[in-house]
């Protein structure tokens, strides 16, 4: 049917049953069916990674998805990255170097390096700079968020040994 | 930048959505794979189905695997998984190699192989791939399953042989031989891009000459195709700097770019030329002798 569908999201854990139309991208979903707003829509075709969100871990691009294809799939979002209070290493990371100015493409960022943190710890540098230039970011100039999470990757392999 | 209104369809099996295929396709019903070039199409509104078949669950399309000299790409393999070697020997190490310059990983994660030849982008670079290496599509629709040779395959800027009823079930990639040389080399703007042009060349050593060379390029012509006049360049000599060159300049004079302004035919048959010496370079090289 092209009229609406009621389906299941796991948001960061969380079951949401939403009602949506298979036209509805995962972003506008999580947005507005979800009331999480912390995923920014930036360019709406791909382009510019302003929605990365984990899917079942690995960075995508939630624009480029419609919500009828997440079922069944774990969902992580900004959302889900602090613990309580305590922020997440990116997150703090972010901050300490000046990784934003508007903040806008600060989510996408966040997802998606905390995404290949997870499966690449030990990133090299150079691949690294390879996966952050997946987003655009137009404050920044990109040096700062570089270091951010250079010095997160070090920090949480720090801590894991 | 809203999708326009579909009916959504997740078929469990290839039967199946070959099934679906041939139930929809008369009514603007077509495949989506990673989506990574139809949802785009579909936000900009240049694309408007009626029905989506979405392929990505279904598990047997997944596959990735040998068989006897051939590599067998289904049609739910994402780019990602050629990024560490997908198969022993220098063609996994090409494809890991040419992987690494689709769009950035969050579109690899999503993308697939066989999306990228269905939708015949001039720039793509497993399309590249495909007609250099001489890849065998396989298309299924309820009327039966064919194979088309890439060469018939590609018809054109985003046309190929495929009716709207078929799937392309699998791409079917030859092995290359354990001592084979490959090169590849792509220019475009920023990393990530569409390349402006790109050449992938492999080729064997026998006795120190070149044998069965294979050079292709893309970007450049409406559609990948092999280069005749800079294989008959290289074939049977040994490797040499001009030698190289004069392959490359022999590409630059065969391509017709598709750009119509004069300029931008010159500036692509320059990187054409430059695409195909470097690819060429860099197969000189020995892998276990590259940095
Ligand atoms: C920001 C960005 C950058 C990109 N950069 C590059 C790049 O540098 N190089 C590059 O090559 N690509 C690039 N892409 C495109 C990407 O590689 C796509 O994944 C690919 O072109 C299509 O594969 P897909 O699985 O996403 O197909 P989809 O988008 O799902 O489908 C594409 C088309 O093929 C058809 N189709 C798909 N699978 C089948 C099948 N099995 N049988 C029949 N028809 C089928 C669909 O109906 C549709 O018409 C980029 C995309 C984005 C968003
Ligand atoms: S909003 Fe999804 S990539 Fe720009
Ligand atoms: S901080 Fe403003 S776009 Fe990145």
């Amino acid at each position: 049917m092209s009229g609406e569908i009621d389906i299941n999201l796991n948001v960061n854990g969380r079951n949401h049953a939403v009602r949506v139309e298979p036209r509805r991208t995962l972003v506008d979903t999580l947005r507005e069916q979800c009331g999480l707003t912390g995923t920014n829509a930036g360019c709406e075709h791909g382009v510019c990674g302003a929605c990365t969100v984990l899917l079942d871990g690995e960075p995508v691009r939630a624009c480029l998805m419609f919500a009828v294809q997440a079922q069944g799939r774990r969902l992580r979002t900004i959302e889900g990255l602090a613990e309580g209070d305590k922020l997440h290493p990116l997150q703090q990371a972010f901050i300490d170097h000046h990784g934003l100015q508007c903040g806008f493409c600060t989510p996408g960022f966040l997802m998606l390096a905390a995404g290949v943190l997870e499966r690449r710890p030990d990133i090299n540098d150079d691949d690294l700079r390879e996966v952050l230039s997946s987003n655009l970011c137009r404050c920044t100039g990109y040096k700062n968020i570089l270091k951010a999470v250079r010095a997160a990757a070090d920090q949480m392999r720090g801590a894991k040994t | 930048m809203k999708p326009g209104q579909f009916t959504y369809h997740a078929p469990r099996s290839a039967d199946e959505a070959v099934a679906m295929l041939a139930a929809l396709s008369p009514q603007e019903g077509r495949v989506i794979a990673g989506g990574q070039s139809l949802v785009p199409a579909m936000a900009l509104r240049l694309a408007m189905p009626a029905h989506l078949v979405d392929i990505s669950g279904v598990a047997e399309l997944a596959r990735l695997a040998v068989e006897g000299d051939e590599l067998v790409i289904g049609a739910a393999v994402t780019h990602s998984r050629f990024e560490t070697s997908a198969v022993a020997g220098p063609l996994g190490r090409l494809l890991a190699g040419v992987a690494r310059h689709i769009g950035h990983y969050p579109i690899r994660t999503r993308g697939t192989f066989c999306g990228s030849i269905a939708n015949a982008d001039p720039a793509s670079e497993w399309c590249v791939v495909a007609a250099c290496l001489g890849a065998t599509m396989v298309a299924r629709s309820a009327r039966g399953t064919r194979r088309v040779a890439a060469a018939d395959f590609f018809q054109g800027m985003l046309a190929t042989a495929l009716a709207s009823d078929e799937l392309l079930i699998e791409v079917r990639l030859p092995r290359l031989a354990a001592a084979a040389r490959w090169g590849f080399y792509e220019f475009s703007r920023r990393p990530g891009d569409f390349a402006v042009a790109m050449a992938l060349a492999t080729y064997q050593l026998a006795d120190g000459v070149i044998a069965a060379p294979r050079i292709a390029v893309g970007g450049v012509e409406d559609r990948p195709r092999r280069i005749a006049a800079a294989e008959a360049a290289i074939v049977g000599a040994s490797p040499s700097a001009a030698l190289l060159q004069a392959a490359a300049d022999a590409a630059a004079r065969a391509v017709a770019p598709i750009d119509e302004k004069a300029e931008t035919v010159n500036y692509k048959r320059d990187v054409t030329r430059a695409a195909v010496r470097r690819a060429l370079a860099a197969a000189a090289i020995a892998e276990d002798q590259r940095a």
